[in-house]
């Protein structure tokens, strides 16, 4: 098995006649992934890469049964992409968009408690089950199938991550970018519990970095409700407080936040945390190897 | 992205919310024609971004013109706790009955507003929270139904406001939390906000942080943070869209994806050096993408050796590697640089530096070495 991303998936595509859009919706397709539809509006009709365009989601729903939402919309127009696919009911939203303005995402992110539909995102690479299907921009060739779970607030970081895992022979269940932003639709927690209840993932690597407390709080999660081993990684322990590294949500306010509270908070609750990658697969390795 | 005092009362002062008649100043002479105009007693004020101004001489009070020129002439270049005073905000001198203390901030743990009130005012917020949690009101705001004055009138009995404020207290906050929107703010924060004798109630001091992904509804949001920063390679990386963080050290970092890159700077700490700065070059790392990163990245003085440190995802390792020739071509740098390239088609990448890539240039396998070399490098220069 694998979580919320499999042979199942059939994904609708919003913003597919864009550059970006049409590209990766082009890989995700070519990986084996069921790109049923995309969404443009006005565009209704036209077709990507042989995938058929639609002028909403709910028309793309309607037509073609899709069950998964990826948004690739700019950011002044990506909120409201992102509860046009909530509103068509489909059950998991995943949004690329860089740069969407905190309050947005605070008012979508209330929204989407109540509705009890998943989004994974803003700011995030999507979310890939290895030989299955990917939803997203990773770099498909970088993950191999395979029995650990992977979480993670950053792309690049998570490439070079499960470079170092295959390098020792181990490959993902499934692997998340829950995304860089100060406020995402999908928490750490949320995975834990995810992979926690999926009987194909033997260990989860959290990758977490500086900025907020979901780390922390994931440690006392860990510690109350997980079986599964979790190993952990942190970044940003060079970074001075007050400044944004590169992701709005890596940024230290005041002294919380910092990447030694999350690694100390974790290594409290028994979470071993690995000091560069490389590290962190022998920490894998070890454990399940 | 953070405001100065000054910024943030210009702010407050169009949304509403009663602060003193004051101005800037970058001289002396335009302190003195600033308290002209003021008149009466005026406070010369630091303006930087750092907690403890007033303790540190950075607040001075002036009877007249003449005293506001000197006072002036005193703060301006002053180094506060490593920022040097570059302006000052002249403002009327308050008749101070009473201090207290309010605040929108955008709470990422709960992700909704929290409006914060307390009678306690003009000393260290957390200090209160801390030591005193009771006399700080706290609420959290359901941001789909927004702040109504009911929750107002709660924060204002809870917090024991005395009762001749209440009332200018309660249209503050209603102002305040207005603005939090409207300016699309992560932070609004009044410290101390004062009764005064006539019995007004004014913020006497404003701390504004502004949600840079909002910029695109707020064209005058450049204005504001074209005078935030003093340093030359911030401004250089900020006028040329690059995102750069300068820090204290001699190693030069650049690297594409934001986790990626402090992972570097952890690796190069781990190996005994000190990185020079967070740089990420983006995803991609396009040939002018990277000309850009270098041209900042060697304008920094401090800068000894280089680790360029790169996973190739989506974008190629050999067409980064080429982009990289192109920028050392174009940039004509002659320190010592670490290439580790990593990723989709990384051998190719590596043979296109080792054999066509300047001597200066050293190819390292695993980002751990590549660190090693960067540092054993920069200590050798």
């Amino acid at each position: 098995m694998s979580i919320w991303v499999d042979e199942n998936t059939k994904l609708v595509v919003q913003g597919i006649t864009g550059r970006e859009g049409a590209f990766h919706a082009g890989r995700n397709k070519a990986y084996g992934t069921h790109v049923v539809a995309g969404v443009t509006p006005g565009k209704q009709g036209q077709d990507v890469d042989g995938i058929p365009v639609f002028n909403t989601v709910r028309d793309a729903v309607d037509e073609t049964g899709a069950n998964t939402a990826m948004v690739f919309v700019p950011p002044r127009f990506a909120t409201d992409a992102v509860y046009e696919a909530l509103d068509s009911g489909v059950d998991l939203v995943v949004c690329i968009t860089e740069g969407i303005p905190a309050h947005d995402m605070m008012r979508a992110y209330t929204h989407l408690k109540r509705s009890g539909q998943r989004l994974v995102g803003p700011n995030c690479p999507g979310i890939i089950s290895p030989g299955k299907a990917t939803v997203g921009i990773m770099p498909t060739q970088v993950f191999q199938p395979g029995r650990v779970g992977l979480v993670s607030r950053s792309g690049t970081l998570t490439y070079q991550i499960s470079k170092e895992l295959e390098l020792v022979g181990i490959g993902q269940s499934t692997v998340v970018g829950i995304g860089g932003d100060p406020v995402v639709g999908t928490s750490f927690i949320d995975c834990l519990e995810a992979f926690e209840a999926d009987p194909d993932t033997d260990l989860v690597v959290m990758v977490g970095e500086i900025g907020g407390n979901e780390e922390e709080k994931a440690a006392e999660y860990i510690a109350a409700n997980m079986k599964t081993p979790v190993v952990g990684y942190i970044a940003g322990f060079q970074a001075p407080p007050g400044k944004q590294m590169g992701h709005a949500g890596a940024i230290i306010t005041g002294s919380s936040g910092t990447a030694q509270a999350k690694k100390e908070a974790l290594e409290a609750k028994g979470v071993a945390v690995g000091t560069n990658p490389t590290e962190v697969a022998q920490l894998v390795k070890e454990r399940v190897g | 992205m953070d405001l100065f005092e000054y910024q943030g009362k210009q702010l407050f002062a169009r949304h509403g919310i009663p602060v003193p008649s004051g101005e800037v100043a970058e001289t002396p002479a335009e302190a003195r024609a600033a308290a002209e105009r003021i008149g009466g007693k005026v406070v010369v004020k630091a303006q930087v971004q750092v907690g403890g101004r007033g303790k540190a001489g950075g607040i001075k009070l002036a009877e007249n013109p003449d005293e506001a020129e000197a006072r002036a002439g005193e703060i301006l270049g002053m180094d506060i706790k490593g920022h040097t005073v570059h302006r000052v905000w002249i403002e009327a001198a308050s008749e101070i009955v009473k201090e207290y203390y309010a605040s929108v901030t955008f709470d990422r743990g709960e992700k909704k507003p929290l409006v914060m009130l307390s009678a306690m005012g003009g000393v260290d917020i957390e200090d209160v929270a801390h030591n005193n949690p009771d006399a700080l009101a706290k609420l959290h705001v359901d941001p789909l139904t927004g702040f109504q004055q009911h929750h107002a009138r709660w924060l204002v009995y809870t917090a024991k406001i005395d009762e001749g404020a209440q009332k200018g207290v309660v249209a503050i906050l209603e102002k305040l939390y207005q603005a939090f929107i409207e300016l699309d703010a992560t932070l609004v924060e009044i410290n101390p906000l004062i009764w005064t004798k006539s019995g007004d109630v004014v913020a006497l001091d404003a701390k504004v942080s502004l949600d840079g992904n909002a910029m695109f509804r707020h064209p005058d949001y450049t204005e504001l943070r074209e005078s935030v920063t003093d340093d030359p390679q911030e401004k250089m990386a900020h006028d040329r869209g690059v995102t750069y963080v300068k820090l204290d050290g001699d190693v030069g970092i650049l690297g594409n994806g934001a986790g990626l890159v402090m992972s570097t700077l952890d690796v190069v700490a781990l190996a005994g050096g000190r990185p020079a700065n967070f740089l990420d070059a983006g995803g991609g790392s396009k040939a002018d993408e990277v000309v850009t990163a270098l041209e900042v990245l060697l304008s920094d003085p401090k800068v000894k050796s280089l680790l360029v440190n790169i996973f190739g995802g989506i974008t190629r390792c050999d067409e980064v590697a080429n982009g990289l020739l192109t920028a050392l071509d174009q940039t004509k740098a002659t320190l010592p640089i670490v290439v580790r390239l990593d990723g989709t088609n990384e051998e190719e990448g590596r043979k296109i530096i080792a054999e066509r890539a300047p001597s200066n240039v050293v190819v390292e396998k695993t980002m751990l070495s590549a660190a090693e070399r960067a540092v054993e490098l920069a200590k050798g220069a």
